[in-house]
């Protein structure tokens, strides 16, 4: 059985490109970059080269990337290095819908005395930028506001964010691990201060990422140790993972216009059937103002993870806001966010595609994810009629 | 991914007696959409033998719901009504292989499913859960099922509590209320599994006596600044050391002689405990 991959919001395959441009890097040039012999020495080169390619995809200087283990340790970074250069301003600003990374950071903050705004969405799941100028105060030492969403693929209005922002001179960091590689980004016309982008989410390897620190922005270690990264991130260098990612940006930025519309033509193919397939579903999230990968829908009556596992039996990976899906027993915080009524965050399902999504695919899961959903509200209680009748 | 077992998976993909029974005898309804877990179970009496000609089920939620669900109709099928409510949540999750921890209350949403169709037979009006105290906001949890099912299935903990009723799973605001109340449960009558153990092998004694302590000694002992440690144990002998504040302790004569009568209570009479 052949797997339909569409979780890439959790992660995407290793582009073989890259894989072909690590390997040399895991067997014959596997010497340690700060050594004083050629061996090691000379990946250094590799990996300015793979800066300079991470910088290119982005708008930035390659003096402005530090290479991390991944996006959890970029936010967490960013937002470390600004409480501890104003340590006197006590408040942060951020979102109801952000990803665990910042919201759990901020949170951990938050027992340490600082005064955390989560800013509320609409039933969209979008800002309202006067939210924002309210919450602002003399306190304010850094903004924190997702790029994109993770799960609905929502895109936020970092341009305008950016603008309040850089006139009030207060920081501003944006997660842009889901929108890296998959809408243009340029960081010349951009006005962030620091940017986290993941490895794993544009076809490169997992353990990877970036933290875009903007020329003048005063900066503040998170990981000591030696000297690498210039010193604002100590640790051996990942070699192969770092020019693996050079080379998955690479291949983003000379793909990135073709795949938009590609991805978001199967996208939408998806969706618009789906819709007309299978009667009472919901688009969770901004249809018009997202990511061309990304369709979170709920489908109601029925249960997420139930929809899930039926469609592992076909070989179709997607994920679920259900509460079911995890330990926590609480439903998607983005969707109730968003104010999804809790009868459709049960049955919300999200689909994102990559590149290595065919047509096929697609038809097959138009084909079988109808049924599945037919066959749950058989068994289902509930349904339109019974649900009118019983409220 | 949870790890489910075969049986779940089987009873998940290929559920048994689903639907609705046409003009039922007995019908069960319990949980909400809003929930996320909803359970409907219709029965078919012989008014003769009061023996479950049929049981049918109609499930919103997760695998391990629709698997449980169904599971439960097998159990009860050919039962009589006073059999099946022998039937306990432990016994669905048993006839599955188990259940993650974590998704113990679908089980528990299938015994009372049962039960609310066997009330419903009998003419016994249901209870209405909004009706008893809420504990928890989230999962509209009272406090008399979270006391049912701690004493049913013996739960001491906070996170079993949550695993089997969901309550405390939400925003967790409730949790130290569920604390509350699995406290004072376990003062008034102990865990009747701990009281209901035959014979241990002495791996299960050694387990047993470190669940007790850990459980049921070391906190008191800790929130006084104390804390006991585990030296030996040899047969029915338990080695202790006291740490922290109880070193010493004028009063460590007493706290021993409670930790052997805790030990003794839950473990058995033959227990004795020494200080090295």
């Amino acid at each position: 059985m052949n797997t339909i991959y569409l979780d890439n919001n959790a992660t995407t395959k290793v582009a073989p490109e890259v894989i072909e441009e690590m390997i040399p890097y895991l067997s014959i040039f596997y010497g340690n970059p700060s050594s004083m012999h050629t061996f090691g020495g000379q990946l250094l080169k590799k990996i300015e080269e793979a800066r300079e390619k991470v910088a290119l995809l982005i708008g930035a200087d390659p003096e402005e990337i530090i290479f991390t283990s991944g996006g959890t340790e970029s936010d967490n970074t960013a937002i470390f290095s600004a409480a501890e250069l104003y340590p006197t301003k006590k408040h942060i600003i951020t979102t109801r819908v952000e990803h665990p990374a910042v919201r759990n950071f901020c949170k951990h903050l938050a027992r340490r005395g600082y005064r955390i705004t989560f800013l509320p969405v609409n039933n969209q799941g979008q800002l309202n930028i006067d939210d924002l100028l309210k919450a602002i105060d003399d306190d304010t030492l850094l903004v924190s506001v997702m790029f994109a969403n993770n799960e609905v693929g929502n895109i936020f209005p970092i341009q305008e964010i950016g603008e309040i922002l850089r006139e009030r001179h207060i920081l501003f960091h944006t997660d842009a691990v889901q929108a890296v590689g998959k809408i243009p980004i340029d960081l010349k016309k951009l006005p962030v201060d620091m940017l986290s982008l993941s490895g794993h989410k544009l076809h490169a390897p997992k353990g990877i990422g970036v933290l875009y620190i903007r020329k003048g922005t005063r900066f503040f270690p998170y990981i000591r140790g030696g000297h690498q990264e210039k010193g604002r991130r100590a640790g051996t260098e990942n070699v192969p993972s770092i020019i693996g990612l050079g080379k998955a940006c690479e291949l983003a930025i000379q793909n990135i216009n073709i795949e938009y519309n590609y991805i978001s033509k199967l996208r939408d193919k998806l969706e618009t059937s789906l819709i007309k397939l299978c009667p009472d579903v919901r688009i969770n999230g901004d249809p018009q103002n997202r990511l061309p990968n990304t369709t979170n829908l709920s489908f109601e009556y029925i249960e997420g993870e139930a929809i899930l596992l039926r469609m592992n039996e076909y070989g179709i990976c997607a994920s679920s806001g259900s509460a079911c899906t995890s330990g926590s027993l609480e439903p998607s915080h983005v969707l109730r966010a968003m104010g999804v009524p809790f009868t459709a965050i049960h049955g919300s399902i999200r689909f994102s595609l990559s590149r290595y999504n065919t047509e096929e695919e697609i038809d097959k899961v138009i084909e079988i994810l109808p049924g599945i959903v037919n066959d749950l509200r058989l068994l289902s209680p509930f349904g339109r009629d019974r649900l009118i009748r019983k409220h | 991914m949870w790890d489910y077992t075969d049986k779940v998976k089987e009873f998940f993909l290929n559920p048994k007696n689903i639907g609705e029974i046409d003009n039922p005898d007995a019908v069960g309804e319990v949980g909400s959409i809003i929930c996320g877990d909803a359970l409907r179970l219709t029965l078919k009496v012989d008014k003769e033998t009061n023996r479950i000609i049929d049981a049918r089920f109609q499930t919103f939620g997760c695998a391990s719901a629709i698997a449980s669900s169904s599971a439960l109709t097998e159990l009860i099928k050919g039962k009589t009504l006073d059999e099946a409510l022998q039937i306990s949540n432990q016994d669905i999750a048993d006839f599955l292989g188990g259940l993650p921890k974590e998704k113990m209350h679908c089980s528990v949403m299938g015994r009372e499913a049962l039960e609310a169709a066997i009330n419903n037979y009998k003419g016994i009006p249901t209870v209405v859960e909004e009706e008893g105290r809420v504990v928890c906001q989230c999962f509209n949890v009272t406090e008399e099922k979270i006391r049912k099912v701690a004493m049913e299935n013996h739960l001491t903990t906070v996170d079993d509590i949550t695993n089997y009723t969901k309550a405390g799973g939400g925003c967790g605001e409730c949790k130290s209320e569920i604390e509350a109340i699995l406290r004072d449960i376990w003062l008034i009558k102990k865990p009747e599994k701990l009281t209901k153990q035959k014979k241990l092998t002495n791996l299960q004694k050694i387990a047993l006596i470190q669940e007790i302590i850990e459980k049921e000694i070391r906190p008191a002992l800790q929130s006084d600044g104390g804390d006991i440690e585990i030296i030996d144990i040899e047969g029915n002998k338990v080695v202790i050391a006291m740490r922290g504040m109880c070193t010493g302790c004028v009063m460590s004569g007493v706290t021993i002689d409670s930790i052997q009568n805790k030990l003794r209570e839950f473990v058995g009479e033959e227990i004795t405990v020494e200080v090295q």
